[in-house]
């Protein structure tokens, strides 16, 4: 017997048969404590190249992570991408093998609110698309693109995707969630080039739970836009700056400290924040950050997390005040609160953020009030996308030193910066927003408005 | 059926498979079957806190017609299920199965099978119990050196992987895998400093490895680094001559010039080392390869994700470009011979052009020559990760840095960022030593995550921006 547990059809889980294979695996191993989180996702994907297809893909992957209690309440994992009887029963058996290291101090349990009511969600999954159609879209992006502009020679990295996700959580108590949806995707980016000068690049990103409401024509123009505006540059003096990130740029920095909201990063010691940084003033008081993963500009939402907990939002920091965190099953119990819905699954459980979303509070005060993206004459460098996050931010530290794509603007004149880096400390920079723009904007990444802070240090390579 | 094993018997479902894409109208057909059985550990201060085993399978199904291609993964390997996913790479290029066209498929070769002494590795790797063992005394001994440490952590990987490929090229030819990697790091704290720090040790096909690891050497080094750093002010900002050290300062090379050598890269038109085959793009002191040969080297490979027995290939010899890093496709596409570098994560990305051990080869001068030429500089002991942008711009951090004052190392500095650019950089690269070194790493590009080692013996770079505060 090594029937799928997939239709090479549609690819949908069958989570009744699943069940009934864990029942009847975990009874014959005695164990009478699991649950399991399983997701199958079927996607294509074009690329191109000068009018011409470079690569199309397509896949078809599954995957299920199990996890068993023993006898003596220590869990074991095993994940796997073989959901054949075979694959599952050999899975059983490496997590009860996987029990015997169990971590005795920390026992993961069910979500208390494995089995709550979920959240509605606003998630459509669309009708499907020909391999075709995706090409012809791309090639005619690619070619709307370079002909914005004489200097724009090429794309060189540029993809249309669209992509079908089931996602299912099982316990042996009885929980049972299930949720699809599908995602189409556009990424273009560019390069240009002047004569005697570098080739310069620049690109955007589009996201939508389906391909007819892509804004291919905005992702064109961004980035078209931007890679013009980066075709003059020039190099900049090392010194401190007023800095404007964008609202992408701050959802990048953000996310990137997004261990200061996290609680098991706390609770491991890996975050600047402890356990009693709770009420504390961690920014200004005009600055309102929160996770809302049922936002409905989140269209990659899910209605429940890892351990089939229901997705919140939350209000991470309000008025400047750090007010809640990121929970899991395990570390809401340490702290005495409910999960909050951001939790992965294993023996130990990872947290991470949904869509982050970053306002002006009411409360506090601007500093510097006459600051506007659109108006300030004075000299600023905004920062439109950052680089390196993987390598150049200390999130243990709070520090960071990352490479970045901006300008330097004067007069309302913006003008590239040919290579630079900005470095800081996330708090000091939290404490250091001189203003918050009132206007929200959505990117593929979350919600933020232009954020001004002073002071920071930029290097330069004049 | 499943294909539970991967040997000669799979021959004939397997041509089966080639020919019906042979036959409706495909140049070549390539098929990569995978399985896989990886472990991950973690032990946080004197508790194994996680411990992960995974299994995978998988086929990777390639169609190419003239310069075009397309790529089906599934994990359904099943006779339907990898019938179906022909099907839709050959429907992406505008053929179907059942049409039945004139070219032949000649068959499969006997299989070549790079894996035959390699059966018992995943018995001979460390089990469970020895592997946790070998964690918690990694992570003892980190306490042991400093009392002080607010973090200890030691994670273990050991990643095997049994690899089929077979083509209508005639390829058919079978591997087995076996990549082990050990991570420390740690967080000391005192008062309001806090400094972190990190090593990562891997090897390629050496069951032994984790057994042979020196815990006690490791666990002196990372412990120094900490110290050293936990006190070290942020480096000021500016243009100034460094010193890069062996092993992982590699990076640097792997970065500003290994990945613009990949022909995805001039397929893409994004190298700007295009059109410099034999014309000089480097220092007359840099010479350097990328191999997969290096015994227990993590980047090491018996054959590369397409079949092909990999190469060593010098990339640059004396400051002279003598050869780009190709796969399949890449040499399909801009005509330079493939050097055995078509590699995979796994079954879910299509093959391209990578780096495998790639490393600036060693000069004459001692490590102290490099230092003793410097007034006011930059010795960067550790580096962090780095990457490079798609015109060439590359930046990377250095986790344990001191600064150099009239010859000499002078005091920690953190927070340094190296930025430059591919074509600026690789004429500043003046002087090596005679100490070269490698380390494990991980790369991630177009076609996933794979194993590298970067290396060098020390360098002098005579003038690079370095980011700071």
């Amino acid at each position: 017997m090594n029937e799928l547990n997939t239709s090479k059809k549609n690819c949908e889980l069958d989570p009744q048969l699943l069940t009934n294979l864990l029942i009847k695996y975990s009874k014959e191993s005695e164990i009478d404590k699991w649950d399991v989180g399983a997701s199958t996702s079927k996607d294509i994907s074009v690329q191109v190249q000068q009018g011409n297809a470079k690569q199309l893909k397509g896949s078809q992957r599954n995957s299920m992570t199990l996890r068993v209690w023993n006898k003596n309440n220590k869990v074991g994992i095993t994940s796997t991408s073989d959901l054949t009887s075979e694959g599952i029963k050999k899975a059983m058996r490496g997590a009860i093998e996987a029990c015997r290291f169990g971590n005795n101090k920390e026992t993961p349990e069910f979500s208390s609110l494995a089995k709550s009511a979920l959240n509605e969600l606003n998630s459509t999954v669309s009708d499907t698309h020909t391999i075709d159609e995706l090409l012809t879209i791309l090639k005619k992006a690619e070619k709307e693109l370079i002909n914005t502009h004489e200097s724009i020679d090429s794309v060189p990295y540029n993809g249309l995707s669209e992509s079908y996700m089931e996602r299912i959580y099982i316990n042996s108590e009885g929980a049972n969630r299930y949720m699809k949806l599908s995602q189409s995707s556009i990424y273009l980016y560019a390069k240009g080039e002047e004569k005697n000068k570098k080739p310069r690049s620049a690109g955007g990103i589009r996201i939508n739970s389906n391909l007819e409401d892509l804004q291919i024509d905005s992702c064109i123009k961004e980035t078209s836009d931007k890679l013009i505006s980066h075709l003059n540059y020039k190099s900049i003096e090392t010194d401190k700056y007023l800095v404007c990130f964008s609202p992408e740029a701050f959802l990048q920095l953000i996310s990137a400290f997004s261990s200061m909201f996290n609680a098991r990063s706390i609770i491991d010691g890996l975050s600047i924040m402890k356990k009693d940084s709770i009420g504390s003033q961690i920014s200004v008081a005009n600055l309102n950050i929160s996770d809302e993963g049922l936002h409905p500009d989140n269209v990659g939402a899910f209605s429940f997390d890892g351990e089939g907990t229901p997705t919140q939002n939350i209000n991470l920091v309000t008025d400047g005040v750090l007010k809640n965190l990121l929970h899991s099953e395990a570390t809401a119990r340490k702290f005495g609160v409910k999960p909050t819905g951001h939790a992965g699954l294993g023996a130990k459980v990872s947290v991470s953020p949904d869509w982050l979303v970053v306002s002006k509070s009411r409360c506090g005060m601007d500093t510097d009030p006459n600051l506007s993206i659109n108006e300030t004459r004075k000299e600023f460098i905004l920062i439109d996308e950052l680089s390196a996050i993987h390598s150049g931010v200390k999130a243990s530290q709070g520090s960071f030193s990352l490479p970045f794509d901006g300008w330097i603007v004067n007069d309302g004149k913006h003008t590239s910066i040919e290579a630079a880096t900005v470095a800081g400390d996330i708090l000091k920079v939290l404490k250091g927003i001189v203003k918050i723009e009132k206007e929200q904007i959505v990117t593929h990444q979350g919600i933020s408005p232009y954020v001004w802070v002073n002071n920071i240090s930029i290097t330069g390579e004049a | 059926m499943l294909f539970h094993t991967f040997d000669d018997t799979l021959k004939p479902q397997i041509e089966e498979l080639l020919s019906l894409g042979k036959k409706a109208g495909a140049d070549l057909i390539e098929i990569f079957l995978e399985k896989s059985d990886n472990i991950s550990l973690l032990a946080e201060q004197d508790e194994i806190s996680n411990v992960s085993p995974s299994f995978g399978i998988g086929a990777g199904i390639r169609v190419f017609l003239g310069k075009k291609d397309g790529f089906v993964s599934t994990n359904d390997l099943s006779k339907a299920g990898l019938l179906y996913a022909l099907n839709q790479a050959l429907r992406m290029l505008g053929l179907e199965v059942g049409s039945s066209n004139k070219d032949k498929f000649e068959g499969l070769s006997t299989l070549k099978d790079f894996g035959t002494n390699k059966n018992n590795w995943l018995d001979k790797s460390p089990d469970l119990s020895e592997s946790t063992l070998k964690l918690l005394e990694a992570t003892n001994s980190l306490a042991v050196k400093n009392k002080n440490l607010q973090v200890r952590r030691a994670s273990y990987s050991r990643n095997w992987q049994e690899v089929l490929v077979a083509a209508t090229d005639g390829v058919f030819a079978r591997d087995i895998r076996l990549h082990q990697t050990v991570g420390i790091n740690v967080i000391a704290q005192k008062d309001k400093n806090r400094s972190t720090s990190a090593r990562r040790y891997g090897s390629s096909g050496n069951p032994d490895d984790l057994r042979n690891w020196k815990i006690d050497k490791s666990a002196i080094e990372l412990n120094e680094s900490a110290q050293k750093m936990l006190f070290a002010e942020y480096v000021d900002a500016g243009q100034m001559p460094v010193v890069l050290a062996n092993k992982f300062g590699g990076v640097i090379f792997h970065e500003a010039c290994g990945h613009l050598l990949e022909t995805t890269q001039l397929e893409r038109g994004t190298s700007p080392f295009h059109d410099c085959i034999n014309k000089k793009i480097a220092h007359k002191a840099v010479s350097a390869v990328d191999e997969g040969l290096s015994d227990y080297a993590f980047g090491s490979i018996s054959m590369d994700d397409e079949g092909m027995e990999p190469q060593n290939t010098l990339l640059i010899e004396d400051g002279i470009l003598k050869k780009f890093i190709s796969d399949r496709a890449g040499s399909l596409r801009t005509g330079h011979p493939r050097t055995g570098s078509g590699r995979r994560q796994n079954f879910s990305f299509a093959a391209a052009s990578r780096m495998r051990n790639t490393y600036i080869k060693q000069g004459n001068y001692s490590p102290d020559k490099l230092i003793e030429s410097i007034d006011n500089g930059l010795y960067c002991k550790s580096m962090g990760g780095g990457s490079v942008g798609p015109t060439g711009q590359f930046n990377f951090s250095v986790e344990e840095g001191y600064l150099i004052k009239n010859g000499k190392l002078d005091k920690p500095v953190k927070g340094a960022t190296l930025i430059g650019e591919a074509k600026e950089i690789l004429p500043r690269i003046s002087m090596c030593a005679n100490d070269l070194d490698l380390a494990a790493g991980f790369c991630g590009s177009v076609s996933g995550s794979v194993n590298v080692t970067v290396g060098q013996p020390h360098i002098k770079v005579d003038s690079i921006t370095v980011g700071g505060r």
